[in-house]
């Protein structure tokens, strides 16, 4: 007896986001990347369409990375005393579909750069790569809303994807978006209510739909992982059921908490029974990676190139159309 | 959530007057209001002194959608009247209503289809009048559900009415109403939808708002996809986005009610 296949019946689709622009546009990004559009749960595509791809950007600092594992400085080489140099590796040598960087350096405590030097530092990413850019502050507020709206200013038509916009602090980056066309990243801790709460609120400025991708905040593989799988899968369900204040691709920072993890960082020394520390933190971010893929995560912000590596074949794998 | 905003209906004397002297300003207002609302449908309602009814159709649908975009909900008992109307609306429109005799299916069902228009289907006949227990409601509704197989009409779009009275006539229809609701989820897969005419369950009494958004959240909870009702009353709005909320429909923030006026559901 032929098995009956269910199928699920969507009635919304993720909003397609457009990043980059290209010299038509008024940017000078050699290409766009699009992202979302799905009408279905993540890789069904019996059940709806997946026009677009998740994307790996790579996550670039504005200062050398002192504190992160020895494994990704080895990989990465020299390259990272300079975001330009840096970023130009990860997209000509690691395949980085998109570069995210992080004006770190703002932070008073990390060198207090000043706005003008963080709008030349993403003034010579651009110049590196060809790439769309996703640009962040330092994660203080005060100081982020500063740096970002003066990026904003001086990359005009670049249509970065800036971020970021939280519950408490949303005015500056969405109207520095919004007046000089970029699109902006809203943030959440963990919370899918807080999520939308953010979303409705950035809404009410006036931003399009069209310019919105959503961090609903994650955490890597044994620190709140399925925690934050639950919380992307219930958002893209309820999204496909007409929720359009979640009907947002989502960015992650999967190499940002996956390299938080004792797991990923001590060496064989301490613990025999774990293996070897190097291939052990390439597999702590990219199993971190492919479990959110399956929740439906649309970019992808990473560090080991080797775990990049393993993520684009999982993503070109899982993209290979299933018909039932 | 589905509201269709029972507002723009020839029985309000607002609404009367302008269909007899052709002054637009009421249609336009609350074709405007209730849309602003969050209505899903706006039903149109000629009432009964129209003189011309095929006429005061076609002139209450050009009106409203000369300001807004949301779709009608065409309310008569006279298919030619509706027909004038879906001819008209720019938008798939919602046939309000038809009995669950097979004379008035015959005419109604192949209407809605060629249309691409959706139908309220009574869970009454002629015979039957209004049943009394939810069982011969059921029964009923069966036969609407037989029919949208029968004559191609998706089963999504057949809006299927337990009927409700008012609670200081026949007290003891309200429950069967809400049985009825819930059974009519089982008759078909996909199910039908379910709608009610609301604002009937409080005619004449004392406190009618409350009544009604004490029945519409009762009646969500059985399982109501739909309800013809007052737009203007915030906080029957309000209940029914709380409803949602309480229902795992909708997921929680701080602005859901605000959002529930706001969009279209």
């Amino acid at each position: 007896m032929a098995v009956q296949v269910l199928k699920d019946r969507n009635t919304n689709k993720i909003t397609v986001v457009t990043l980059g622009a290209t010299k038509e546009d008024g940017g000078t990004r050699t290409h766009t990347v699009q992202v979302g559009g799905a009408g279905s749960l993540p890789f069904l595509q019996f059940e709806g369409e997946m026009p677009n791809k998740p994307v790996i950007a790579m996550e670039v600092l504005d200062r050398f990375p002192t504190e992160w594992n020895e494994e990704i400085k080895n990989a990465i080489g020299d390259s990272l005393n300079n975001a330009a140099t840096w970023a130009k590796k990860c997209v000509e040598d690691f395949g980085a579909e998109l570069i995210y960087l992080r004006l770190q350096s703002a932070d008073p405590e990390l060198g207090d750069s000043t706005p003008e030097q963080c709008v030349k530092t993403v003034k010579d990413v651009l110049a590196a790569v060809g790439v769309p850019l996703i640009v962040v502050g330092c994660g203080i507020d005060e100081v982020d809303n500063h740096i970002i709206p003066a990026v904003a200013e001086a990359c005009a038509g670049e249509n970065l994807l800036l971020g970021v916009a939280k519950q408490e602090n949303y005015n500056t980056v969405v109207a520095a978006c919004m007046v000089h066309k970029h699109t902006v990243i809203t943030h959440a801790p963990l919370d899918i209510n807080i999520c939308k709460q953010t979303n409705i609120l950035v809404s009410e400025m006036g931003i399009p739909s069209d310019k919105i991708i959503i961090d609903p905040s994650i955490g890597g593989l044994g620190y709140g992982l399925e925690y934050s799988y639950s919380i992307e899968e219930r958002g893209r369900l309820g999204a496909l059921q007409g929720d359009r204040m979640l009907a947002f691709p989502i960015i992650g920072t999967v190499g940002t908490e996956a390299w938080k993890a004792k797991e990923a960082n001590v060496g064989a020394d301490e613990f025999p029974g774990w293996g070897e520390q190097a291939e052990r933190g390439i597999l702590w971010e990219a199993v971190t990676a492919s479990t959110l893929l399956q929740g439906g995560i649309d970019i992808l912000v990473m560090r080991h190139p080797q775990a990049v590596k393993l993520v684009q074949k999982n993503i070109d794998q899982l993209m290979v159309p299933n018909k039932l | 959530m589905e509201i269709i905003g029972e507002r723009i209906n020839g029985m309000f004397k607002d609404i009367r007057e302008a269909i007899l002297t052709g002054d637009k300003t009421a249609v336009h207002k609350w074709a405007i209001k209730q849309t602003e609302n969050g209505a899903t449908w706006l039903d149109v309602n000629t009432g009964a002194s129209a003189v011309d009814q095929v006429a005061t159709m076609i002139w209450l649908v050009n009106t409203i959608q000369e300001v807004v975009d949301t779709p009608l909900a065409l309310d008569s008992t006279n298919y030619d009247v509706i027909e004038a109307g879906l001819k008209l609306c720019k938008r798939p429109a919602l046939i309000n209503s038809c009995h669950a005799d097979r004379y008035k299916i015959e005419i109604v069902f192949p209407m809605a289809v060629k249309y691409n228009a959706k139908v309220i289907g009574l869970a009454m006949s002629e015979e039957s009048g209004i049943p009394k227990d939810a069982d011969s409601r059921v029964a009923l509704a069966m036969e609407l559900v037989a029919a949208a197989d029968e004559f191609g009409l998706p089963l999504e779009d057949l809006y299927i009415d337990p009927l409700i009275l008012p609670i200081n006539v026949a007290q003891d229809h309200a429950v069967e109403a809400m049985e009825t609701l819930r059974q009519i989820k089982f008759l078909s897969d996909p199910p039908p939808k379910t709608v009610v005419g609301l604002s009937n369950v409080s005619q004449k009494c004392a406190d009618r708002k409350l009544i009604n958004r004490t029945m519409i959240v009762m009646l969500m909870a059985c399982g109501l996809d739909a309800a013809i009702a007052d737009a203007d009353d915030l906080d029957l709005l309000d209940a029914a986005a709380t409803a949602r909320v309480i229902m795992n429909k909708e997921i929680y923030c701080d602005s859901y009610a605000t959002l529930f006026k706001a969009s279209k559901y």
